[in-house]
């Protein structure tokens, strides 16, 4: 209808990775990115870390998103950092990681490059306030 | 073309996937530049075999391109895949959710699986998968798959531009009268019977047969969407000759795409129509008349920029629209006035566009 939907649109890519079946909060945030006028790539559960690259990849998403609630963040993200980095993806795509990941750990996730961290008890506005500005410029 | 986008496309025709992401972005987003970028790929593409896929929401079109992406790689051919979900009309916002489905061949770079919301209007999805579907031939890909949900018009027109159309009907759509309504059906090279292990999948078969018998007796088929307006079907009454190389009938595939049942009878239904095309002449015919579509598509594009621009130098479309509101004018006369200096332009340019290629 309007010419806003014509041209660039967000797009991101919100990914389960690894042996973890809580997709709630996943597909509330896939849902509240739509509505913000995102366009989202749900990757569904149970995602290999090369999964989630080749997707990032072919997608040419602006963000990734990684919910982990496993507790496996500081193997799985990593090791998707580093693919993304193979693929020459790594410098030009906003990685956040969302879910319970413990204070101590964060530091390590950004210096993987990771740019924010959302825990339990982020409003949705703040996530999709955070996109709108950080999402890169290409 | 700037020095980005040259060594974007020096990337893309090294086998960069990245780079392909890259191109078709740009392809989506309209980024400037990226008309020189596809205008060059052009000469690149027309390897590929594409096939489009369609069908309602849920008859398993993901679950079977999955299945199809699988085998055409056992056989050492290497797989795009365009798969194209509704936008919001509202936020404009969309979840592209056909990925998921997409399992067999992860971890397979050479299956580049590409998700699309239905964002621009006018014809402009159609364009932007058209120039996607270019990029991954000019990038090497044998096998390019469309995928889209049959709702309307717009899809119709996507999935068009594909070679070859396969149509899915679950079994359950409806009675025979379904069969008799314009639109999806009738743009079907191939049938594809999914959920065929499900009560009523007979029934839809014959159904289907029903109505591909019916076509072939009135000689107004539904075989072939392309040909609609060709040459091959004027005054025979739908006569077909037995060696099939001068009309398609379409056939009918049963599959369990869950379990691959059937696929490679689909797949060898697909290479026969590809044949057919090359046999029959049709295969150059179609192409005339999708780029016929396209350059139209662009010349429209273009001029509606143009007029875009006479519209805000006019003060913008509010104030038209607030003077017919209250009766100042009407929208007929608002248009008139608006194109008369355009076509007042046209005619002291005494036109003489002469086209010459080599």
């Amino acid at each position: 209808m309007s010419s806003k939907q014509e041209g660039e649109s967000i797009r991101c890519l919100v990914a389960k990775v690894g042996l973890d079946g809580h997709d709630r909060g996943a597909h509330v945030i896939a849902r509240a990115f739509r509505d913000a006028g995102f366009e989202v790539i749900y990757s569904g559960l149970h995602k290999a870390p090369d999964e989630i690259v080749q997707a990032t990849v072919q997608e040419d998403v602006d963000v990734l998103g990684i919910s982990i609630l496993s507790g496996a963040h500081d193997t799985l993200v990593p090791k998707v950092m580093d693919g993304l980095a193979e693929y020459g993806a790594k410098e030009d795509t906003l990685v956040l990681v969302g879910g319970v990941i413990p204070d101590e750990d964060r530091d390590e996730l950004r210096e993987e490059g990771v740019a924010a961290i959302f825990g339990p008890g982020t409003s949705i506005e703040e996530t999709i306030d955070f996109v709108r500005e950080n999402a890169p410029q290409r | 073309m700037n020095a980005d986008d040259e060594s974007l496309l020096e990337d893309l025709l090294d086998g960069s996937h990245r780079a392909l992401a890259r191109v078709i972005s740009k392809i989506e987003n309209r980024s400037p530049g990226y008309r020189p970028l596809v205008s060059t790929l052009y000469a690149y593409a027309g390897t590929a075999d594409v096939i489009g896929i369609t069908g309602s929401p849920g008859a398993g079109k993901s679950t079977l391109v999955d299945k199809l992406a699988e085998t055409y790689r056992e056989r050492g051919e290497t797989v795009g895949v365009i798969a194209i979900d509704p936008s919001s009309p509202f936020t404009g916002g969309a979840v592209l959710g056909d990925r998921i489905r997409m399992a067999s061949t992860v971890g397979d770079m050479d299956v580049f699986v590409r998700s699309m919301s239905a964002r621009g209007t006018l014809g402009g999805l159609s364009t932007a998968t058209t120039d996607a579907v270019t990029a991954m031939d000019a990038f090497g890909k044998d096998k390019i798959i469309v995928e889209t949900v049959g709702a309307g018009q717009n899809e119709i027109d996507v999935v068009r531009t594909a070679e070859t159309v396969a149509v899915l009907v679950p079994p359950g759509s409806g009675d025979s009268v379904q069969t008799l309504k314009a639109g999806i059906l009738e743009i079907a090279d191939v049938f594809v019977v999914n959920k065929a292990d499900r009560d009523g999948a007979d029934r839809t078969v014959q159904e289907l047969r029903e109505m591909i018998e019916l076509g072939k007796g009135s000689g107004f088929g539904n075989a072939g969407h392309h040909g609609a307006d060709g040459t091959n079907r004027d005054g025979d009454g739908g006569a077909r000759s037995d060696d099939g190389s001068t009309d398609w009938t379409p056939p009918i595939v049963e599959t369990v795409a869950t379990t691959g049942e059937g696929v490679d009878a689909f797949i060898d239904e697909l290479a026969a129509h590809r044949r057919y095309l090359e046999a029959s002449g049709e295969r150059s015919e179609q192409a005339r008349t999708r780029h016929a579509e396209e350059i139209r598509t662009l010349l429209r594009e273009d001029v509606n920029a143009i007029l875009e621009s006479e519209l805000e130098r006019a003060g913008g479309i509010d104030a038209l629209a607030e003077a017919v509101r209250i009766g100042d004018a009407d929208p007929y006369t608002v248009a008139d006035e608006l194109l008369d200096p355009v076509e007042r332009c046209l005619e002291e340019l005494e036109t003489d566009v002469d086209l010459e290629f080599e």
